[in-house]
């Protein structure tokens, strides 16, 4: 794939925190590779441009658009459909696009109870009309709009067709620099695209694979929080110290990071090549091996795991299979 | 392990094949209804073809799915008839003679699962629908898969050496094969050689036997390891490496000439609780009982006063061709077997669970055992039916049946030899003594040959019979008479009454159990055992000797509590079975197997320690784990346990099973 | 609101899964004794319950089923020595896990069945099935589903300001 002059980069956040953008700028040096390869056409948080000048574009037109964020508002789909027709490759970039991240957890709430929680509920809001935001709202200069809240967090590829996935939470800027070498490459000529919906930058394996802590036969006795352990082995496999550590279901390519300092995997690598429902293996990996027969010491011993949600599914719950909890669409099958 | 976004393969060619099985499924389900509708719906799922015929089962039905796969170029078959346990190899064979390979075939039930099961035609239909909806999708999936072939070792290893392990020896030995016969105890001969008489015919039980043994111990063809115990099982069938832990017996084996002088001399007397069931004594250095193969003695190092002070060494001194060496080492043999007979036997229930027949507190209460050792004419007393004090004879004996048999607070089970061995007992206590004999039993069972007649004998010869279980046996007595007696209380239910019998002496017909290391035996084996503990046949009916693990048989009451004849039946039976094995040379296993993906495994270990075959090793250097095809069963387990989604299922991938539940769930009114 | 039903019972739809030596075959046993229970329960065949990932329970769900009645052998009499217990372990947990996601215990269940149990097994569907049809329909949205329903109005309170 050849292109004439600067190939165009966009980057866009959707339903995210901006750490994707800031992991994006944290690739140092090599930003100027990425200024002397790309014309940077939109890029939200880092340049002024308005969604006209993209709807100006021609369709296509953006040879690499990086989309961060889930798709949790009527915006969102919008400048996802938009940009999927604006994009020769499209990619779901970190943990929110690809498969929902932190906010996809809403998804085990009702839209009525977040917002009471945004606007009512936490000590220091000062809501005493109990206002909710609304799409349209008469000010006197005019009629005012707000996006939709959806009542569930969809991921991007859920949306519109996506060729390319980049995990993390955010991807490791080293892993950023590595695909943006690959797309160089392969815009030199000097390299062929991956298959459509490869992820890239990551490795094929999990963290389990990078982490060098010692690796023995799994027996799990108990699962406890970092806080109630006295000391913690700087050599052994955290899981067998009774640390949830969510490192074997979690893809490899961040270089397992946080257990290398004691702080158990919490799986924001995204699974493994091919998995379907990330957390449906790691629990039953989990439960595999508890070294107990016994029903009520099994439930014991997953009472260390009080939210076993929030365990397996922190990162990935709008990607899993049942997409979400019954609470965020109780009652929308009778029609609204 | 395919992406989610699947990469586009041509699409399969799918037959389906709806059956009626006469009116076995047509009379409930509309078949031709499920053949029309899965020929238009399932178009896109690649179905080019769907028939409905009344017997797919037979060479008609079977030739009409082989015409479509060479006419029509069928990729894939799905049949939806009966349960695959019944037909799955039919089909299976069907494609494969028409080339097409047989793992590409499903068989999906309508039968035992629909038609057999439901009332309503139409959710019977519609289900029906739904199943073979399900077969199509998964079948699209199936992979082609070639069975593995694994040559056998002609050896094989027997394991116990009481009738039926002696029986199953000797039937392969005098085939010509090879059979390592490995015995815990110093002797062979097991339980049946503790017995006194034996019924129905009431043949001394060693008589019959000691000729099996010396057969057995003198077989060029059978290596016979007493005082053995295996420690280690590896591998898999046809192809086992077996370590055996030969015990030292501090008595060398090329030296003995078996004299005896060395038990003569031992100074240390010991309580028999082995073979004489506690009722007799033996030395520190001795044989089990006289007629004992290998006729070798052994030195009990618990009591053997050189093991426990350094003194003594009395029978060193004595033997005459200097065999005893107290510095004898255990001695560990690694043997290749292609077949493993299990015949380690039962063990007697411990009358001491159950307090209040008196066993073990009140001295005239015997156990069965302890009465063969007391009636055997080679036994403590010389065969003298007395009481514990070893003169006194008894003028009255109660016999208890169903002791820890029969009984939800023991074991449910029936014992299947105490009724007779109850009538035996009683017989022979009339014979030796005269007693008045009590029988006390639930039931009569006296199913097998002559034993019924054995019961009339019984009753002919006076015998008494209460029905009723026994409430409690004591020494205190309450009514005239009972002074100085054991009570035996229970209800008589044949006339409704409780009575009290006051007796001189008790024998509680105890149940047979398994062993107390059965379990762990079984797991050594990778065998499994039911819930009472017996070991688990691969069919109840129609394979009673093999187990579900390849290569590894069962036979004689490890199985379940049977009498001789079938013991030896079984014995017989097992041999015969493995000497097919043997003669083929090799066999073909079912390729349900798991692999793991070495690039796509971590080494996390998650893996490791699920599987109670040892099919999953763990390579240090490469930190990655592995699964060898030939020990794997095809569980699955690890499949689904593995959180990198790096081990693959063959014949039951993930891929398969998904799409099994989607067409499962795709038919819905 | 209208009776999705339109006044008809309500007839779950159960996947049932089985292992290939115990619980499928007490399936077949009730079969050959014709013992009757109802239709709504479809099963799939596993070698051993062993082999049962949460994937598969999470996709039965995702489906549509209203119910999954996961089955296999007794523990202690497991084919495979103690792969049931694997099973047991797992299925704690994801009970739990459903729990949190909005599906009821009584949907999910475990019940352990001997090649020689065809009357247990047909009185556990009987069992199970009414009790879904007393949770309900539990009717989870397909993604064409879930995507219809963002099509329309999405869900944002419009209480309007006093």
């Amino acid at each position: 794939m050849m292109t004439i002059g600067k190939a165009k980069l966009g980057l866009y956040w959707a339903c995210s925190c901006g750490g994707c953008d800031i992991a994006t700028l944290n690739i140092h040096e090599k930003i100027l590779e990425v200024d002397a390869a790309f014309e940077i056409v939109f890029w939200p948080v880092a340049m002024d441009a308005k969604v006209k000048d993209v709807e100006a574009m021609p369709d296509g037109s953006i040879d690499l658009m990086l989309f961060n964020g889930g798709i949790r508002t009527t915006e969102n789909e919008e400048m996802a459909h938009l940009l999927r027709r604006k994009s020769k490759i499209l990619v779901a970039f970190g943990s929110c696009a690809s498969e929902g991240c932190i906010p996809g957890l809403a998804n085990l709430s009702p839209v009525s109870s977040i917002f009471d929680v945004s606007y009512s509920a936490t000590p220091t809001t000062e809501n005493p009309q109990n206002i909710r935001p609304t799409i349209t709202w008469q000010a006197p200069e005019g009629e005012l709009h707000l996006p939709g809240l959806f009542p569930v967090l969809r991921t991007l590829d859920q949306v519109v067709p996506v060729d390319y996935y980049i995990p993390g939470c955010p991807p490791e800027s080293e892993e950023i620099a590595a695909v943006i070498e690959q797309v160089t490459q392969v815009l030199d000529g000097k390299a062929s695209l991956p298959p459509k919906g490869s992820t890239l930058g990551a490795g094929k394996s999990t963290v389990c694979d990078e982490c060098k802590r010692t690796k023995n036969v799994k027996e799990i006795h108990q699962f406890v929080r970092i806080q109630s352990l006295e000391r913690i082995d700087p050599e052994l496999c955290l899981l067998e110290q009774g640390l949830p550590c969510n490192g074997p279901a979690t893809r490899s390519g961040c270089g397992a990071l946080c257990p290398q300092v004691s702080a158990q995997c919490i799986g924001c690598h995204g699974p493994a090549e091919g998995v379907i429902d990330y957390g449906a293996r790691l629990m039953s990996a989990f439960a595999s091996v508890i070294a107990s027969n016994d029903p009520k010491e099994i439930g014991q011993i997953l009472d260390g795991i009080p939210d076993p949600a929030g365990q397996f599914y922190r990162f990935n719950l709008a990607k899993s299979l049942l997409r979400s909890g019954r609470q965020a669409w109780e009652g929308l099958e009778e029609g609204k | 392990m395919a992406a989610e976004s699947e990469t586009k393969q041509p699409q399969e060619r799918i037959g389906v094949y709806v059956c009626h099985c006469g009116s076995n499924i047509a009379g409930t389900v509309d078949v031709a209804e499920v053949a029309r509708w899965a020929g238009e719906e399932l178009k896109d799922d690649g179905v080019v073809v769907s028939r409905d015929y009344k017997f797919m089962c037979s060479s008609l039905g079977q030739e009409m799915i082989q015409k479509d796969i060479v006419e029509q170029g069928l990729t894939r078959v799905v049949v939806a008839a009966c349960s695959p346990h019944l037909h799955e190899a039919t089909f299976r064979n069907a494609c494969a003679r028409a080339g097409m390979n047989p793992y590409l075939c499903e068989l999906v039930s309508i039968r035992e699962q629909c038609s057999w099961v439901h009332t309503d035609k139409a959710k019977a239909t519609e289900k029906s629908k739904a199943i073979l909806a399900g077969g199509v999708l998964r079948v699209a999936r199936d992979t082609p898969l070639e069975p593995m072939r694994v040559p056998i070792h002609p050896d094989v290893l027997v394991v116990g050496g009481g009738v039926t392990g002696i029986q199953a020896a000797l039937e392969l030995a005098n085939g010509g094969k090879h059979v390592y016969l490995v015995e815990k105890d110093s002797t062979l001969g097991g339980h049946m050689a503790q017995l006194d008489k034996t019924f129905p015919t009431l043949d001394c039980s060693a008589c019959i036997l000691t000729p099996r043994m010396v057969s057995a111990g003198n077989h060029p063809n059978i290596t016979l390891l007493t005082w053995s115990e295996v420690t280690g099982v590896s591998g898999y069938v046809g192809n086992f490496t077996i370590t055996i832990r030969k015990k030292a017996r501090f008595v060398r084996e090329d030296l003995c000439n078996g004299c005896g002088v060395c038990t003569e001399k031992c100074p240390k007397k010991v309580v028999d609780d082995g073979f004489e069931a506690g009722l007799g004594y033996r030395k520190a250095v001795y044989t089990a009982f006289p007629q004992a193969v290998p006729k070798y003695p052994v030195i009990d190092v618990e009591n053997c006063t050189y093991f426990i002070k350094g003194t003594c060494k009395a029978c060193e001194k004595f033997c005459p061709t200097g065999a005893i060496d107290f510095n004898q080492e255990d001695e560990i043999l690694t043997v290749p077997v292609g077949n493993i007979i299990l015949a380690t036997g039962y063990q007697t229930f411990d009358a001491r669970r159950i307090p209040q027949y008196g066993y073990g507190r009140l001295a005239n209460v015997f156990t069965s055992m302890e009465f063969e050792r007391l009636s055997n004419a080679a036994g403590p007393t010389g065969g003298k039916v007395t009481l514990r004090d070893g003169k006194t004879t008894p003028k009255t004996v109660g016999i208890i049946h169903c002791v820890g048999s029969r009984d939800k607070k023991y074991n449910e089970y029936c014992s299947a030899i105490c009724c007779m061995q109850s009538l035996k007992f009683a017989h022979v206590v009339k014979e030796r003594t005269g007693a008045q004999v009590y029988e006390f039993y639930i039931d009569m069972r006296t199913p097998g040959k002559s034993y019924d007649e054995f019961y009339l004998r019984n009753l002919e010869e006076g015998v008494l019979f209460v029905r009723g279980r026994v409430a409690e046996v004591t020494d205190v007595a309450r009514l005239p008479g009972e002074e100085g007696k054991l009570i035996i209380q229970a209800e008589d239910s044949l006339i409704g009454k409780q009575r009290r019998i006051p007796v001189d002496m008790v024998i509680l017909s105890t149940g047979l159990e398994p062993r107390d290391d059965a379990k762990e035996v079984a797991k050594l084996f990778g065998i499994s055992c039911s819930a009472d503990g017996w070991y688990i046949e691969r069919h109840v009916k129609l394979e009673p000797i093999s187990t579900m693990t390849e290569g590894v048989f069962i036979a004689g009451c490890v199985v379940g509590p049977k009498d001789i004849p079938a013991s030896v039946a079984q014995g017989s039976a097992v041999a015969a079975r493995v000497y097919q094995y043997i003669q083929q040379g090799e066999i073909s296993l079912e390729p349900y197997r798991a692999t793991i993906n070495a690039e796509e495994c971590s080494g996390c270990r998650i893996c490791n320690d699920l599987c109670p075959f040892n099919a999953i090793s763990y390579h240090e250097e490469e930190q990655v784990s592995e699964v060898n095809p030939a020990l794997c069963q095809g569980c699955g387990t690890c499949v689904s346990a593995c959180p990198a989604g790096a081990i693959t299922g063959w014949g039951f991938s993930d891929e398969q099973i998904l799409a099994q539940i989607e067409g499962l769930m795709a038919v819905r009114s | 609101m209208s009776d999705p039903l339109d006044g008809k019972t309500f007839e779950p739809v159960i996947i049932g899964f089985t292992c290939n030596w115990c619980s499928y075959r007490a399936a077949d046993m009730a079969g050959m004794a014709r013992m009757k229970y109802p239709p709504n329960i479809r099963l799939v065949r596993v070698m051993c319950s062993g082999r049962l990932d949460p994937t598969f329970i999470f996709k039965a769900f995702a489906s549509g089923a209203d119910g999954v009645m996961v089955t296999g052998c007794h523990p202690g009499d497991c084919h495979y020595i103690e792969q049931n217990y694997k099973l047991m372990r797992r299925f704690i947990l994801m009970q739990r896990t459903l729990e949190q996601m909005g599906i009821e215990p009584g949907r999910l269940k475990l019940t352990w069945a001997s090649a020689a149990e065809g009357a247990k097994f047909s009185e556990e569907v009987t069992n199970m099935v009414e009790e879904v049809r007393r949770l309900g329909p539990l009717n989870w949205p397909s993604a064409e589903t879930m995507d219809e329903w963002m099509a329309k109005e999405p869900s944002i309170e419009t209480e309007e300001r006093p």
